[in-house]
């Protein structure tokens, strides 16, 4: 995979991309938001630093996820009133992509699903069934989150978002969905959640005394 | 956290976080790092919200003197299942149940990468608990919900309780509050145990495994011995029970190689007639007089068993008969006697029978040689004529013994079972579904 190489227009400092799909990435130096655009890079943003301990995931870790190699390439950080998670972009070898969340060491990996007619904002109830690709879901609760900050290259401009609304579906396996309702049109992904162990993920960040 | 200088890439991260309570002043680590979302100062015991930089306070609480410390200190690293993980937490929970508080101990811990994991512990008695990957589904068939299926198993519900939270200490991964009351239901599949908890519109699942108070103290390297475990708990493994299976399979094996052998010796049996003679005893004939000898027989081969089979046309009356078997040669003798009684009739429940016209009796381990028996006949002094017939059989099988073989066989899975028995039955008496007592006297 060829990495298009560019500089960032606010300080110069060099923009490697990792994932050729990549819209939008932070220049690691000063924290402006670039999006691409045909010809060059347009800075939309800046963000603060992201804390960095809520995650054990940082850019770069490694994984495998179904035998396919992975490199995280980007990152959004919610919170909520019961703590907070991280949304990781993956690279995936094939050129694909997925989602690795991460709350509070809990981990899953999605894929968007589109094509699906989806509920609105205002049709949302805690208990609602849904179908999709054969697994039945049930509406199990409504989050009201807090985008707190993007790091790393996304697959879309995603940035000057504050409350985030996002409904938690689950099924009798360890599948899951998520309604994203980020953008005025819902999103629809669905995952499944992960044993640390099977993600064989190098390139951790380390902690003090923890191995 | 924003004032903090920026790591140089590749650094570790440092895994405990210093603050201060803005309360009481003290010094606070934060060992969860950034994963925390309440932790309680361990000076004045206000429970901090971890996510803010001041630590807001949430609420602080009348500290109880603790009597009850945690038995594992914070701070303390266990390796659980193969993973290190740390002490951060830890809340002392009641229920009650007819006015008395039954209050156990829970501990939660973290690893920075595993995330969480939680310690509970009642009078001895552990479970290593994490959060359900996969939702459990209630069978909802009766209104009230008795069973649950986790993983392909099913748990059969335990108890349905208000559990409060007494006593917070350290950090937790959820908003704490003491005074919070959730709605618990236990469903239990021994070692394992499926947990709800209900509070404020949210349910969270948690599986559990039983473990011994030792495998606690060896995993934590923690001093002295922990705590007797004091009764039975809800999901504590049977000692028995996973064995009974094996013991009836032993018993059916056992069994099965018995019959096998009973069948066996029972076609090598000769069964070999060696005598037979009719006799008539007249009626009004005195009673207890009339011995006599029969002619000798041969008993050839080896020592074996002797059959001495007694026919006799009997109807509503009785004959007894004194045998004598006696060794022409040696003189050894065998004294036996038996009766041969057969009545019938028809009374309101129509017609009955009693004893039989036949009887029979083995004598054991007779040596071979020339042999008579001496016959004394006794009958109720008003009997009719009796006609009888003797006859003698050697080496016939002894299917008797096989009857006490098969009985002693018995004892061990009938014990064994009768323990599970009781280790269910005491079990199950604290649940919500305590068994019927066996006998109206129990429990007096």
């Amino acid at each position: 995979m060829t990495k298009p190489v560019s500089n960032c227009p606010n300080c110069g400092a060099r923009i490697t991309f990792q994932w050729s799909s990549s819209v939008q990435t932070v220049c690691e130096y000063c924290k402006s938001i670039l999006v691409r655009t045909d010809v060059d890079l347009k800075k939309v943003g800046e963000v603060a630093d992201l804390p960095s301990e809520t995650s054990a995931i940082q850019l770069n870790t490694e994984g495998i996820y179904k035998n396919k190699a992975f490199v995280v390439t980007g990152r959004i950080l919610y919170e909520y009133d019961q703590g907070g998670w991280n949304e990781w972009l993956v690279a995936m070898n094939d050129g694909t992509s997925a989602w690795l969340s991460d709350a509070q060491e809990e981990y899953a990996v999605s894929f968007p699903l589109s094509g699906q007619k989806l509920p609105a904002e205002s049709q949302l109830q805690v208990g609602q069934q849904f179908n999709w690709h054969g697994e039945s879901y049930s509406l199990s609760a409504i989050t009201k989150a807090h985008y707190r900050g993007v790091q790393g290259e996304l697959p879309f401009e995603y940035w000057d978002k504050t409350d985030v609304l996002f409904a938690d579906l689950r099924s009798a396996s360890r599948k899951f969905a998520t309604l994203d309702y980020s953008d005025e049109e819902p999103a629809l992904y669905l995952g499944e959640l992960v044993e640390f162990e099977d993600l064989k993920m190098k390139n951790l960040r380390q902690f003090e005394g923890w191995s | 956290m924003s004032s903090s200088p920026p790591l140089p890439p590749g650094a570790p991260q440092p895994a405990v976080k210093a603050l201060f309570c803005p309360k009481c002043g003290a010094a606070i680590s934060l060992r969860a790092l950034g994963q925390a979302v309440s932790a309680v100062c361990g000076s004045c015991h206000s429970i901090l919200d971890a996510k803010s930089p001041q630590l807001q306070i949430l609420q602080t609480f009348e500290k109880i003197v603790s009597s009850d410390p945690p038995l594992i200190p914070l701070g303390t690293r266990g390796r659980i299942r193969g993973t290190d993980y740390e002490t951060i937490g830890f809340q002392r929970r009641s229920i009650k149940v007819e006015g008395v508080q039954y209050s156990w101990h829970e501990y939660v811990l973290f690893n920075p990468y595993k995330g969480f994991r939680y310690l509970s512990e009642y009078q001895g008695h552990w479970n290593d608990v994490a959060v359900c990957k996969e939702q459990p589904v209630i069978d909802t068939r009766f209104s009230i919900a008795l069973s649950a299926n986790y993983l392909g198993e099913t748990y059969r519900h335990f108890q349905s309780t208000n559990a409060t939270t007494d006593f917070v200490l350290g950090e937790f991964p959820w908003e704490v509050r003491v005074g919070e009351q959730a709605t618990t239901t236990d469903y239990v599949h021994p070692p394992r145990m499926l947990s709800r908890e209900q509070a404020s519109g949210e349910e969270s699942w948690s599986i559990g495994e039983y473990m011994e108070g030792k495998d606690v103290w060896s995993a934590f390297h923690l001093p002295g011995s922990p705590p007797e475990a004091i009764g039975i708990y809800e999901n504590q493994p049977s000692p028995v029970g996973p064995n009974i299976k094996s013991v009836w399979a032993a018993f059916a094996l056992f069994a099965l190689a018995l019959f096998v052998f009973m069948i066996s010796f029972d076609l090598h049996a000769k069964k070999e007639p060696v005598f037979s003679a009719s006799y008539q005893l007249n009626t009004g004939q005195p009673v207890g007089e009339a011995s006599f000898v029969t002619d000798t027989f041969d008993l050839s081969g080896r020592t074996s068993t002797v059959e001495v089979k007694t026919s006799a046309d009997l109807q509503n009356n009785w004959i007894y008969l004194n045998y004598v078997l006696i060794n022409q040669d040696t003189g050894e003798a065998w004294d036996f006697g038996r009766e041969v009684s057969f009545y019938t009739g028809y009374d309101s429940d129509g017609s009955w029978k009693e004893g039989g016209q036949q009887n029979t009796v083995i004598v054991p381990s007779v040596p071979p040689g020339k042999y008579y028996l001496r016959i004394e006949p006794e009958a109720d002094p008003r009997h009719p004529r009796i006609s009888y017939t003797v006859e003698v059989i050697r080496d016939v099988p002894v299917n008797g013994y096989y009857g006490i073989g098969f009985l002693v066989l018995l004892i061990p899975p009938i014990m064994i079972t009768w323990r599970a028995f009781s280790f269910e039955r005491s079990r199950w008496s604290e649940s919500d579904h305590p068994p019927m007592p066996i006998l109206n006297s129990e429990g007096n």
